[in-house]
């Protein structure tokens, strides 16, 4: 299991997805390049974030194959695929409310940790030495993300815009080597956004490839290597962002036939 | 094979009352979400109430019969104006740690008031039983089972012909899109507790003079109804009821055929074995109650 | 400071047989110690793993048994001719084999239960434990059944020729709980402040998150069951040897109820919780008795105040306190506060 600098990371062939009567995805193929930003974009109910579950192991696809870096994820469950360095967030937000922001990184730092049963139960100076480690760590990624003047601080009493920054630093804890980010500025203002357009630069910078789901377009034409339009479960074209803004297909998805009508 | 044949009958008489245990749960459970550990009181309640109201007060039998009902449904919606309204956006977690105090509080003031001994009601039946061939039914069970039959059928209507049932079959597919099309969802909550509560201790007031009456004869009925209700899968009315029967026709064969002690572990293992194999139930219709 | 207090708290614990004259006080508190080990058991699964868990007592039974047979010997037939006996063992080994039995019976239960969730968990637990105890009942050939396993005999330690100490009287039996009871806390504290406990924790708060970060669900609610189950098995070991009887009743649902109401109003998710709400709910059944209170009166009380506290202290007692306490001292809030060691100590 490799990685190829120029080539595919992440492989989804034939991804068919079925709930009941409806097919949320059809067929869906497409590949995720070492070091790029790939956007999924597309209407509600387009199947991105379906997609996504399918990917990281939440829902059993009806036919398809994912592999990452070569090593087979269908069927896999979302703790295994973690490990194999495929990270996801969530689209509704998603953090360990009750725990302070320190601590939520800190949970998000488990597979970092390689404490057994018996060293734990013994209290062995491994551990102790280790605690101090993930700290270290913790610290560091709330630095990288610009929360740690909120170290202490509940995550339920987090503003909006910090919730979902304390998103990310829980899932780089994770260590990803492919992070799929699900809508990860939906609700932001657009100072909030443009910040985290130069950290999501930053993690790329990283050496980590981004697969994003995203309806802010500003956001997703500008930190874009490749852009992919999903609609009814299927990719109605796929290109660098400037060929998706204008191509017609898109703009009927989003914006109906009679748009592109009147543009003529 | 008369023996079986015994058996069969009384697991159909007996059915009857689980199942009115069974849909009352079904209801509260499905429509609220909440795991009601008091459905047990409930029944108990009912089977004192026609202790309190044909023994102590000398009513008749036939009257006290719906005034218990009729309380229990009064008790339930009091149950939940106080205690469940609070509650509404908690976890699940925390109603049922609140369900397990009232549990607690009601059979003990029951305990109370009461006393531990058992108590018998006396029914205005003949006591020979009626001989059908080789089995034989007494007329109090037959009764029982007539009444039941008919609250079952009652319920049904109620769910599915009413306005106030299409509110609940409503709140249950989905609460929220219930509550934008204007179903006042407290409202509906307190009518789910009151008639599931009704119906537990319809069960109780019709088996009380049956069997007697003491203070922890709720407990079992309580886990029980929760046996029948996984079985019958959440929400489901036909799936309660025929999910009572088959708990019925479980333990009379295990009682019969195995080992009277046993009997009560039926339901038991039924949940264990349903849950783990299909857990949501042999019935389940998620999308609709009624 | 905060070790000080612990070891001034553990050594006026440690005294406590020295200056206690009354025997059914120290009675009281050696059934309290095992009580609170239990809920210290209970509050793994419940307060950190977030599993309401409803079957408990069977674990505590199912050492209890375990152990007395054990030490009793038995004789059964599993099949009409195919008798199967033991004979009388040590206590200590039927102590450890009781622990380990109720852990195994942990994983056993386990396995099967989460496989389900939400109330359907909670309720196939509590049906565990029902067919445990109805099989404890009806078993009588291997348990007595109701008739109870009497004479069970109590733990003798030490070197064969040198000396031996005999747990028979009330004192040694305090201190055998209480040095069980804070082994107990000490392995929970290291569990819950380790890797593992934080996985524990992710389970509560957030699953899809927690597996999302790679904590293996599976794996780590069967281990918070696995180690729950056994601390319990180990106190039912501790109650049968001291009680030195042991009948179904001991699986009776009240007992979880009990331990229940006891890591909830005590706090749950905290390593004092279960210790306060053990200590309340375990004395103040004798207050109330010595104020000629009777026992359904006393149980009224204790499902009001139930709702009471989730009502009006959710997180519990010991949370409560905590806040209050805090909110005393409070000084300018500051962002750059003490990290990890002051939340998570919890």
């Amino acid at each position: 299991m490799s990685a190829d600098p120029k080539g595919a990371e992440l492989l989804v062939d034939g991804l068919t997805i079925r709930f009941g009567g409806l097919t949320a995805v059809e067929g869906l193929s497409f590949e995720v390049r070492t070091g790029e930003v790939l956007s999924l974009i597309g209407p509600n109910g387009a199947g991105k974030t379906t997609a996504f579950n399918a990917i990281t192991g939440y829902i059993e696809p009806d036919s398809g194959t994912i592999a990452y870096r070569g090593a087979r994820l269908n069927g896999l469950k979302p703790n295994k695929i973690a490990e194999l360095g495929v990270v996801r967030t969530f689209q509704k937000t998603s953090v360990f409310m009750g725990q302070s922001v320190f601590e939520n990184v800190l949970l998000g730092l488990h597979l970092a940790s390689k404490q057994g049963p018996l060293a734990i139960l013994f209290a062995l100076p491994s551990v102790a030495r280790e605690e101090k480690a993930l700290a270290e760590e913790a610290r560091r990624i709330l630095k990288f993300v610009g929360l740690e003047e909120r170290s202490a601080q509940l995550a339920s009493a987090l503003p909006y815009g910090d919730l979902r920054l304390l998103e990310v630093a829980i899932a780089l804890a994770a260590k990803p080597k492919l992070l799929l980010l699900d809508e990860p500025v939906s609700g932001m203002n657009p100072t909030e956004t443009a910040s985290f357009m130069s950290r999501l630069a930053r993690i790329r910078a990283l050496g980590i490839t981004v697969l994003l789901v995203e309806h802010d377009m500003k956001m997703v034409m500008g930190v874009s290597d490749r852009v992919i339009c999903l609609n009814h479960g299927r990719i109605i074209a796929s290109g660098s962002p400037a060929e998706i803004q204008t191509d017609p297909e898109v703009i009927r998805a989003y914006l109906g036939e009679r748009y592109v009508r009147a543009r003529g | 094979m008369d023996q079986f044949l015994q058996h069969a009958l009384n697991a159909l008489i007996l059915g009857g009352t689980y199942a009115l245990l069974g849909i009352g749960l079904t209801l509260i459970f499905g429509i609220m979400r909440v795991v009601n550990f008091a459905h047990g009181e409930l029944y108990a309640f009912g089977a004192y109430m026609m202790y309190l109201w044909v023994m102590v007060l000398g009513a008749n039998f036939y009257l006290a019969l719906p005034l218990a009902v009729l309380l229990g449904v009064a008790l339930g919606a009091v149950i939940e104006l106080v205690l469940l309204r609070r509650l509404r956006g908690a976890d699940i977690d925390t109603t049922m740690l609140v369900m397990i105090g009232a549990w607690i509080a009601l059979q003990n003031t029951e305990q109370l008031v009461w006393s531990g001994v058992a108590k018998s009601i006396n029914a205005p039946f003949p006591s020979s039983p009626l001989v059908l061939g080789s089995v034989s039914v007494s007329w109090n069970r037959l009764f029982v089972f007539v009444v039941a039959l008919t609250l079952i059928a009652a319920t049904y209507a109620v769910i599915n012909r009413t306005k106030l049932g299409m509110a609940m079959r409503a709140t249950f597919q989905d609460r929220d899109t219930a509550a934008l099309m204007g179903v006042e969802i407290g409202r509906i909550h307190t009518a789910t507790f009151a008639l599931g509560s009704g119906l537990a201790a319809a069960a109780g007031a019709l088996l009380g003079p049956v069997f007697v009456v003491y203070p922890t004869m709720g407990d079992l009925a309580s886990l029980k109804a929760f046996a029948i209700v996984i079985l019958g899968g959440l929400g489901s009315i036909p799936g309660a009821t025929i999910g009572g029967f088959i708990l019925a026709f479980m333990e009379e064969l295990g009682a019969g055929y195995v080992s009277s002690g046993y009997r009560d572990a039926m339901g038991f293992l039924l949940i264990i074995v349903i849950l783990v194999l299909k857990p949501t139930g042999l019935f389940a219709q998620k999308e609709r109650i009624g | 400071m905060k070790r000080g207090l612990a070891i001034a708290w553990l050594l006026f614990l440690a005294s406590v047989p020295v200056w206690l004259d009354d025997l059914y006080v120290l009675h009281v508190l050696i059934i309290t110690g095992i009580f609170i080990i239990a809920a210290m058991s209970l509050n793994l699964l419940l307060g950190y793993t977030g599993q309401l868990s409803l079957g408990h007592v069977a674990f505590f039974g199912i050492g209890a048994y375990t152990s007395s047979l054990t030490t009793l010997g038995f004789s059964v037939h599993l099949l009409p001719d195919w008798q199967v006996s033991a004979d009388p063992r040590p206590v200590w080994l039927g102590m450890l084999l009781g622990t380990l039995v109720a852990g195994l019976a942990g994983w056993a239960i386990g396995k099967v239960s989460f496989k389900v969730r939400g109330a359907y968990f909670v309720i196939v637990t509590v049906s565990f434990a029902e067919v445990i105890r109805l099989v404890a009942l009806n078993w009588v050939e291997l348990t007595q059944g109701p008739m109870a396993l009497n004479n069970i005999p109590y733990l003798r330690l030490g070197v064969p020729g040198l000396f031996e100490i005999s747990f028979l009287r009330k004192p040694a039996n305090y201190y055998l709980v209480l040095a069980v009871a804070i082994l107990s806390y000490i392995v929970i504290r290291r569990l819950v402040h380790s890797r593992a406990g934080r996985a524990m924790i992710a389970l509560r708060e957030n699953e899809p998150l927690a597996a999302s970060v790679g904590v293996d669900v599976t794996r780590y609610l069967v281990l918070a069951t696995v180690v729950s189950a056994a601390m319990a098995g180990a106190a039912g070991t501790l109650y049968a040897h001291y009680v030195r009887i042991v009948d179904p009743d001991v699986f009776l649902f009240i007992y979880t109820v009990t331990m229940v109401i006891m890591v909830v109003t005590g706090g749950k998710g905290t390593l004092a919780g279960p210790v306060v709400g053990g200590l309340i709910f375990g004395l103040l059944p004798e207050t109330l008795r010595t104020l000629e209170i009777r026992a359904e009166t006393q149980w009224v009380i204790y499902g009001v105040l139930m709702v009471l506290v989730v009502y009006f202290l959710p997180e519990g007692i010991v949370p409560a306190l905590r806040n209050w306490w805090k909110g005393r001292q409070q000084s300018p809030p500051n962002a750059l506060a003490a990290p990890a060691g002051t939340e998570a100590a919890r």
